[in-house]
């Protein structure tokens, strides 16, 4: 039963994760996920410090605020006339350390360590449950399951909005269309997703679920609809190996995950039919041929 | 009635004004040539119409009211390089992009939205192109799309941000068909045009402009070398050789 739980909560991760990272790729903000992995951080110490609770619930709010904090603060750098990587750095070491400092100064004593917020441990999920209409599952699959509904419902209401405000801004606003508040709305979901997640696989194994599925997924794809398809299998698929090789040789199974997305990435990059590196090479060598023979 | 009505605009990046007192009053159903050089403040000056531009200052008005997103009455041609052309759709999916102003938030395009694309599409010349990936296109066959994009919109104004950049010359003969065709159906249609050659062809009203004003108005009335020689602030030495040799730009 302990291995169902640990394998759903990772797929739900690959699920989510893969889902939300893909306007991460398209809109070429992959290092926003950094930024808001390491922010929620300070949101969650904040959040702490107020409620004095551990609850997912208070988790969840301050990492929300944490993340739009992130973006807006990023945002303002931004049109003050920094680029945009030079506002992210900025940004999110500041938000990072003082959420480090005040874990320190104010809660010394809790379980809050940064080593747990970073790394994660998915091999514990199973023992921290709770129960919500008489049901108990694991925490981290009830948040991230909540997390997993509020990205489906926004791309259901909103997928045409969003992927021409992502494809063409500039014409997206000619017509109308509120872009800043899809642009925040997006981060606050990224947020939630990083928060959600990162509570089982760490914070650093987020970003590598966030944009390494819906990476891959981008090299194959001919459509958004696809892309999405694409990165939550590539999620899942990651998610699953990465358990069982991390079960056989022993490992870390968040690591494990990361590495099986690297694997993943790698395959496609190589093996994609028609412009993979592979296939290419091979098409190069026949049109080589062919011109030697035609020259002589 | 004026497609379009400009007072006092002024607009600055930052520090630098880009846009001095332009006051501009253009009639329905012209299609209007904007002419001026590098940097002369000609995309500025469609984006401030468009709204999209926090510091700014004036009053534009299209067919008489203020611009409001909500009603469709504006198409849009950004300049082609505004995209990223390597973003997963297909030049169908694009065209209809024109129709999400009628369809609304949230709705869903329908069939007949599907049909207006495809017909659109084929106005251009490109219906066998509609399943193709856009990076996969010519930088022609993109201009074609974000123009087919426009003629979805089903507009009464249209502002088009150098629709004629790296198109062939059969291709630009069909943009202008197209062009002249809107105009003929009683739309006001304004171009962002770099071709000082063709330009007393395609339009029939010009805005000179560098910065302010320099001329607006009926084309053999503001196509004047005087006035050319203002907008370009004395840099057309050539305009006399230009006349006869085509390769002038
Ligand atoms: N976002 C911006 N920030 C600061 N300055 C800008 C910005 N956009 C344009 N400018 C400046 O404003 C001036 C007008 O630019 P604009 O793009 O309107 O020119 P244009 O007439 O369209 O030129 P082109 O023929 O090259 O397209 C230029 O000097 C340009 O450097
Ligand atoms: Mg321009």
């Amino acid at each position: 039963m302990n291995e169902f739980w640990v394998l759903l909560t990772g797929s739900l991760v690959g699920i989510t994760c893969g889902l939300t990272g893909v306007f991460l790729i398209l809109r070429k903000t992959a290092m926003i996920a950094d930024a808001i992995s390491h922010t929620v951080l300070f949101g969650i110490v904040v959040a702490f410090m107020i409620t004095q609770s551990l609850s997912g619930y208070w988790m969840l709010i301050g990492a929300a605020i944490a993340g739009l904090l992130t973006t807006f603060l990023v945002q303002v750098l931004q049109s003050g006339g920094l680029q945009e990587d030079a506002a992210i750095g900025v940004v999110f070491t500041s938000l990072f350390a003082l959420g480090v400092l005040f874990i320190t100064l104010f809660a010394g004593n809790v379980h809050l360590d940064v080593e747990h917020v970073l790394m994660g441990e998915i091999a514990f999920v199973p023992w921290d449950t709770w129960d919500v209409f008489g049901f108990s599952m694991p925490k981290a699959v009830w948040m991230l399951l909540f997390v997993l509904l509020l990205n489906v419902l926004f791309l259901v209401f909103f997928y045409k909005e969003i992927k021409l405000s992502t494809f063409d801004p500039v014409f997206a606003l000619s017509i109308g269309l509120p872009i800043l508040a899809m642009h925040y709305s997006y981060m606050t979901l990224v947020s939630l997703t990083t928060v959600a997640a990162f509570d089982s696989v760490g914070a650093v194994l987020v970003v590598a679920m966030l944009i390494g599925p819906a990476a891959t997924a981008y090299l194959m794809s001919k459509s958004v609809s696809g892309m999405i398809v694409w990165s939550m299998t590539f999620g899942v698929t990651a998610a699953i190996t990465g358990y069982y090789l991390a079960k056989l040789w022993n490992t870390s199974i968040a690591g494990m995950m990361a590495a099986m997305i690297g694997v993943i990435f790698m395959l496609v990059f190589l093996f994609k039919p028609h412009d993979g590196w592979i296939w290419k090479t091979f098409k190069r060598m026949k049109l080589q041929k062919t011109n030697i023979q035609a020259n002589s | 009635m004026n497609a379009l009505q400009v007072k006092n605009l002024s607009v600055a990046y930052e520090e630098k004004v880009v846009l001095k007192n332009v006051n501009l009053a253009i009639p329905v159903g012209r299609l209007t040539g904007i002419i001026g050089p590098n940097g002369a403040g000609k995309s500025t000056l469609i984006k401030a119409i468009l709204n999209q531009l926090p510091n700014k200052s004036g009053a534009v008005h299209i067919l008489e009211r203020p611009l409001n997103s909500k009603d469709h009455t504006v198409g849009y041609v950004p300049q082609r390089n505004a995209v990223d052309w390597d973003f997963p759709t297909n030049a169908l999916d694009v065209v209809l992009m024109g129709r999400y102003g009628h369809i609304g938030m949230i709705k869903k395009p329908s069939t007949k939205d599907k049909q207006i694309a495809m017909d659109c599409l084929k106005n251009v010349g490109m219906e066998t192109f509609a399943d193709r990936s856009i990076g996969q296109l010519s930088g022609g066959q993109q201009q074609r799309v974000f123009l087919a994009r426009a003629l979805a919109q089903e507009a009464e104004v249209y502002f088009m941000d150098e629709p004629f950049v790296g198109v062939d010359a059969a291709t630009e003969r069909t943009i202008i068909a197209i062009l002249k065709d809107l105009k003929a159906k009683g739309k006001s249609v304004f171009v962002v045009h770099h071709d000082l050659q063709t330009a007393s062809d395609y339009f029939d009203w010009m805005i000179l402009l560098n910065q302010t004003i320099t001329a607006s108005g009926p084309t053999e009335l503001t196509f004047t070398e005087d006035n050319l020689q203002e907008a370009y602030g004395g840099k057309l030495f050539f305009m006399d050789q230009a006349k006869s040799n085509k390769t002038f730009n």
